[in-house]
């Protein structure tokens, strides 16, 4: 039941040179910033509000309205989230290396939309291609006219700067990354205040928005709010690149119209995934990354919609990475190696979080290894239940929260999900001593 | 080695314009005194603290916060195996192992010769391309076992040395245009 639509993010990509000037250009690029600064500023924020397009860095809030709530004073900033690094999410990586032109007239066009003068692109250090190929399109964008001063011979004026990160995962948290953008560790500020829009970079009204969110304002500059509208329902308006991995036959990055498409469309539809690898079976798969609960088979044929995969399914698209694990996986293994992953990016900054993802793995990892113990199971859901109080099986959204950032309640989904679903295996481990996969 | 060279405190000087307040381009400059010495000396952060107006401390304090940054030495070149869930679905743990066994290390380690540091890291987003690994974050993917060998034996012989530059080199492309203020802006 897939249904196809034009791509909008991803229709460069695979053109030869997708990221240079010349090739942007002749696909008519910066044609959306010119027709924005055509347009009042105000005019331009509310055709993006009016296309509700959901932020596409993981907490799915609508664009639109998190503009509307800038604080009004001078100055203001635009920072975009380039920092990617929620486990097999690889989409915005896609959309730097390939199409960065897209991300900086996004960028721009928004920047004139909020009345920002200064906007920082903070773009993951690991990411070298993709800061080179940032970098150069910024010179060519300035060179053009189309960034820093009065914009294509308009009034306005906007300096961009791109800022590479060093290494930490915390600093994709919007919060974490404008301390790292201060020169400072990348710890999560404590809440209140809730919105950069408020306080945000140096104290100073700031909108964070995700890479792939910037990159689809030109294209609703150019095509209005009800061409995107028309695409998906209401809830979930306009597509989605979706980074699908694991055992698929295809793994890769697909963008496809929201709410008519479902998971089982991204994992075995011939032009996606295209079905699991070696003819076996799925067991199950991670529908959001790695801070959501897992799905089994059962699930597939939910739609790619937020609000019912948080509603009905519980758990949550979240970053747009859907990995998929066949009947040979080992889940005590899986949800061991993504609970590593939490215990070397925490922060620090709370207990629960710092000591709990370490209990955790150091428990996961005795289980996986042959030397878990029977109360391990239970002492497993109690640590879970510690840092995100009434965690449980089948799962609710949103997790409850103990901890200054997200990142804390992310730690027990992996777990949960493995145990709810496969806690026989757990008791083969520790049962036996020893893996039964190996 | 030390402190930065009279080039690189102009780039330096021309990074910390870029911010309306110097600490921002902490980061950015610790890169570069990574690009010119392959790691963090003391004098080098020294350097950068007087540059930027912060203690020798601060500095330190957040360096060591972040992955990417190193406050000793490793090798011409660091080789990054991801082991995280995509990779590890496809065989990153094996290639992890074949790597220490191809390179005599164990991850974190250096080999003798100094040229390679080898490393276990979280998701690199090449996850679609699993099993992956970076070298001085220049990104390999689909890497079988004679692939990395391969790879091991280029960059002995120097064959890479286009696609990819010494450990600390981020962007090969810098900055080119300068601020509104630079132009008197208004
Ligand atoms: C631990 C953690 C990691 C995050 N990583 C990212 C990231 O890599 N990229 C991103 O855009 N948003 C990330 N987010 C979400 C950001 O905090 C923020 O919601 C987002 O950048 C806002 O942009 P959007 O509204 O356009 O989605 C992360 C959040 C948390 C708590
Ligand atoms: S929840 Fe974890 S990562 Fe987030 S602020 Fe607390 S310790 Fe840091
Ligand atoms: S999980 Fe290995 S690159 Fe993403």
């Amino acid at each position: 039941m897939a249904t196809f639509v034009d791509p909008i993010v991803t229709r460069r990509i695979g053109t030869p040179e997708s990221w240079t000037l010349r090739s942007y250009l002749a696909d008519g690029g910066y044609e959306g910033l010119r027709k924005a600064l055509s347009m009042p500023p105000e005019a331009v924020a509310a055709e993006v509000d009016a296309a509700n397009l959901l932020g596409r860095g993981g907490a799915g809030f609508p664009a639109g309205r998190k503009w509307g709530m800038l604080r009004k004073a001078d100055p203001k900033y635009l920072v975009v989230n380039g920092d990617e690094s929620e486990p097999a999410t690889f989409k915005d990586h896609m959309l730097l290396e390939q199409d960065p032109h897209q991300i900086i007239e996004g960028t721009i066009i928004s920047a004139y939309a909020i009345g920002a003068a200064q906007v920082f692109i903070y773009v993951r250090g690991e990411f070298a291609l993709g800061i080179e190929r940032m970098t150069q399109a910024l010179n060519e964008a300035y060179e053009h006219g189309a960034a820093g001063h009065r914009i294509f011979g308009s009034d306005f004026s906007v300096d961009v700067v791109i800022h590479p990160g060093a290494g930490a995962y915390i600093c994709g948290d919007e919060t974490a990354l404008l301390e790292s953008l201060e020169g400072k560790r990348g710890f999560p500020r404590i809440k209140p205040p809730y919105f950069p829009a408020v306080i945000g970079l140096y104290g100073a009204p700031t909108i964070v928005n995700n890479v792939e969110t910037m990159s689809n304002v030109p294209w609703i500059v150019m095509n209005g709010a009800a061409a995107f509208t028309a695409m998906g329902e209401p809830q979930a308006t306009g597509t989605r690149v979706f980074a699908v991995s694991g055992h698929v036959n295809k793994p890769g990055n697909y963008e496809v119209e929201l709410a008519k498409n479902t998971f089982r469309d991204l994992i075995f539809d011939p032009r996606y995934g295209a079905g699991i690898k070696g003819g076996r079976e799925l067991k199950a798969f991670i529908p959001g990354g790695a801070s959501s609960f897992w799905f089994g088979p059962d699930k597939l044929d939910m739609p790619l919609d937020e609000m019912k995969v948080k509603g009905e399914g519980g758990s949550m698209l979240g970053s747009g990475s859907i990995i998929a694990m066949d009947d040979r996986t080992c889940m005590v293994r899986a949800s061991w190696r993504l609970v590593k992953f939490f215990a070397r990016e925490s922060c620090g900054q709370c207990t629960p979080c710092r000591e709990g993802s370490n209990w955790l793995e150091k428990i996961m990892y005795r289980i996986e290894n042959g030397s878990g113990r029977p109360e391990d199971i239970d002492l497993l859901l109690d640590v879970c239940d510690n840092i995100s109080p009434g965690v449980q099986w089948p799962s609710k959204w949103p997790p409850a929260m103990t901890t200054i950032c997200p990142l804390g309640p992310s730690i027990p989904p992996p777990i949960v999900s493995a145990l709810g679903m496969f806690r026989d295996e757990f008791e083969v481990h520790i049962k036996d001593g020893a893996c039964p996969y190996d | 080695m030390g402190r930065l060279t009279k080039e690189n405190v102009e780039r330096a000087r021309a990074t910390i314009g870029l911010y309306p307040q110097a600490r921002s381009a902490l980061m950015p400059v610790l890169h570069l005194l990574q690009e010119q010495d392959g790691h963090l000396t003391e004098d080098g952060m020294a350097h950068v603290a007087e540059l930027i107006g912060i203690t020798p401390a601060e500095v330190y304090g957040t360096a060591t916060f972040y992955d990417m940054l190193f406050t000793h030495p490793v090798g011409k070149y660091l080789v990054s195996v991801c082991t995280n869930i995509a990779c590890l679905l496809n065989g990153g743990y094996e290639l992890l192992e074949h790597a220490e066994e191809r390179l005599d290390v164990k991850p974190g380690a250096t080999t003798a010769d100094g040229l390679f540091t080898l490393e276990e890291v979280e998701c690199i987003g090449l996850c679609g391309n699993a099993p992956c690994l970076a070298v001085n974050w220049r990104f390999f993917g689909d890497v079988t076992d004679d692939d990395f060998d391969g790879l091991v034996d280029d960059l002995k012989a120097g064959r890479l040395a286009d696609t990819v530059p010494p450990h600390g080199t981020l962007s090969r492309v810098r900055r080119s245009v300068g601020l509104l203020a630079d132009k008197g802006g208004d």
